[in-house]
């Protein structure tokens, strides 16, 4: 038998083994590529799932290489462990070979298209449920649903809003104090945080920490639910998930935003005016009625068109992250993560989109 | 069609993605008898419930439940019908947000207009029908995995439906339990004539409560039977093999790794 074609496997081959091994022969494989080799396994003691594969590697290497392996020999423990394993059960092929990246690409695009028209589909039918329950009392959303999801997003997100808009107020003020103080124009304090604070900073940082506290919570909560086939059974009782999940939450922040966004454009005002009397030196009387002067209905009203809209953006992308959910624990984490992401960028997509709307 | 038959599957060809489960089956569910539905893991059992309740769309085929077929209702008629079927699921399914009592009666304030007094008493009567008078005002994860499904049962028989699906009630239950919860499904089946359908494994279980026994494999029906016995005689290998917890022969196409070897790798 010619050595450099003999390839003798002894002793344990298992997972320990089995890389020095497969370095070993490799060489030989190498050295004699093309060769008719033989393989000797009669003085294996054991073998396990890593030695096993390892001989199928080998025969799968030399065959590539266009030669050919002959088993000449097998121990009772070598035989018993490559009985045990089967192949050919599924399409080796098919496991083997990933998508190219130009498939990867199209399954991307047709995600983000199928995932456009379910959001799409999902404000449909959130409004259908809405508006065919004025009409039907059977079908209609329970109130005491709707309470309860406004008071989980007002009365629970008030706290943390106010703080964070009276901050935002305090921080946008004195940024801008030292500025306006060189070119004597302190008074215009009340403008800059008036209408910085109603059109764009309390429907926006309002907006943001929603998609935090609700969005998250509304992808968290679907999301489990339709694991643990809660939404299912909610389909098994005649129940529309939507109906009892959506609709309620889609009602409570259409009425509890736009009041939020108020809390948060008062106490941002109220941030600006402690910096403007502190500061600047301003009384209260001129800054109030410079504030009174500066802001315009048409500013007041942007901001609370768009704070409705960002609700809707953060219960259904929350909501449709949660239905879309696969997995079990770790796809209910990246459901709200995701949830929190998009809606986020969804929110400033929109805030833009609004802001050169109401430019003119 | 059976004349009997409250539930009727027809052609029913359906699966998950371009994964193919069931193929061209047809089956009548007769009325006021347990049908116990076996066979091997992935062979389509939870697959077929799915598709009478509506919760997967077949590709081809229809379901009829009481001479409607199911495609052709709108989502109020759906719901309708939907309300004459109670669903138990495998783990149970209960809202876990809310109490075990508000779970039993959210089926009785969705679908008829009864007061909160009656609904309240129904509830009651449902909990104690399966022996979880006590458990009303807890939650569902404070109750035991046995207790958990007992509660989802009288949740499934709020309605008093017509039409009771299981997916495999015994699953994880220790023997005694499951044996409470057959000896239940009996009871009520005997006592209101419904008809049952029962997703099992457990030999003992079909034993105890099957009039019929379903076996499925390869996306369609290998075999029909009145009795486990009849099922354990089937001439059928798989059904044979499956009944006497026999090991099946190699899949065709399958090759050991000692095979390969000697074929030259």
């Amino acid at each position: 038998m010619d050595k450099d074609t003999a390839i003798v496997i002894e002793g344990d081959v298992d997972r320990a083994s089995v890389p020095g091994m497969h370095a070993r022969i490799n060489t030989q494989l190498i050295a004699a590529k093309g060769s008719e080799f033989t393989l000797d396994l009669t003085k294996v003691t054991s073998m396990d799932s890593a030695g096993a594969a390892f001989c199928l590697v080998l025969g799968n290497q030399i065959v590539a290489d266009g030669g050919s392996l002959k088993l000449v020999g097998v121990s009772q423990a070598a035989k018993e462990a490559l009985l045990v394993f089967r192949i050919g059960l599924g399409d080796r092929g098919a496991l083997l070979k990933g998508p190219s990246g130009f498939e990867k690409l199209g399954e991307q695009m047709l995600k983000l298209w199928e995932g456009t028209v379910q959001l799409l589909a999902l404000f449909v039918d959130t409004v259908h449920f809405t508006v065919v329950g004025i009409f039907k009392p059977r079908q209609r959303v329970k109130a005491s649903a709707i309470v309860e999801q406004m008071v989980r997003i007002g009365s629970e997100s008030l706290g943390i809003i106010a703080l964070v808009s009276l901050l935002v107020g305090l921080v946008v003020a004195l940024q801008s104090a030292a500025q306006l103080r060189q070119f004597g124009a302190n008074i215009f304090i009340a403008d800059l945080v008036g209408i910085a604070m109603t059109a764009e900073m309390g429907p926006l940082m309002t907006a943001i920490l929603l998609a935090g506290r609700i969005g998250s919570a509304t992808a968290a909560e679907i999301a489990t639910m339709t694991i643990t086939e809660e939404v299912d059974a909610l389909k098994t009782m005649g129940i529309h998930p939507i109906r009892y999940l959506v609709a309620p939450r889609f009602l409570a922040i259409t009425i509890t935003q736009p009041l939020l966004t108020v809390v948060a454009d008062l106490l941002g005002i109220m941030g600006g005016f402690v910096i403007a009397i502190t500061y600047l030196d301003l009384s209260a009387s001129v800054f109030m009625n410079e504030l009174i002067g500066a802001l315009r209905v048409k500013d007041l009203l942007t901001g609370l068109i768009k704070s409705v809209s960002f609700g809707w953006i953060i219960v259904f992308v929350g909501a449709h992250r949660g239905f879309q959910v696969k997995g079990g624990a770790e796809g209910v984490g990246i459901a709200t993560t995701s949830s929190v992401v998009q809606a986020i960028f969804l929110v400033i997509a929109a805030d833009a989109f609004f802001s050169l709307l109401f430019y003119f | 069609m059976d004349k009997d038959a409250i539930i009727s599957v027809r052609n029913l060809t359906a699966g998950y993605g371009s994964h193919r489960v069931l193929s061209d089956l047809s089956i009548d569910f007769t009325k006021g008898r347990i049908t116990t539905i076996v066979g091997g893991s992935g062979c389509g059992k939870s697959t077929l419930l799915k598709c009478i309740v509506g919760l997967l769309a077949p590709w081809s085929g229809e379901v009829t439940i009481n001479n409607q077929i199911l495609a052709d209702l709108d989502e109020y008629e759906l719901a309708q019908a939907l309300s004459r079927v109670g669903m138990l699921f495998q783990q149970g399914a209960m809202l876990n947000s809310i109490t075990v009592a508000e779970n039993i009666a959210l089926p009785l304030t969705v679908h008829t207009n009864l007061s909160r007094d009656v609904i309240d008493k129904i509830v009651q009567l449902k909990l104690d029908l399966v022996g979880l008078g006590h458990t009303g005002k807890m939650l569902p994860s404070e109750l035991s995995g046995g207790m958990r499904k007992r509660a989802a049962l009288a949740r499934a028989m709020a309605l008093d439906p017509e039409v009771l699906l299981c997916d495999e009630p015994s699953a994880g239950l220790d023997p005694q339990t499951a044996a409470d919860l057959d000896a239940l499904i009996l009871n009520l089946k005997n006592t209101f004539k419904m008809t049952v359908i029962v997703v099992t494994h457990e030999l003992a279980s079909i034993d105890a409560i099957a009039d019929d026994v379903v076996f499925l494999g390869h996306g369609g029906i290998l075999h029909y039977s009145g009795t486990l016995e009849g099922a354990k005689a089937s001439s059928n290998q798989a059904v044979a093999n499956f009944f006497a917890r026999r090991l099946p022969g190699m899949p065709a196409g399958a090759k050991s790794l000692l095979d390969v070897l000697q074929e030259g790798g």
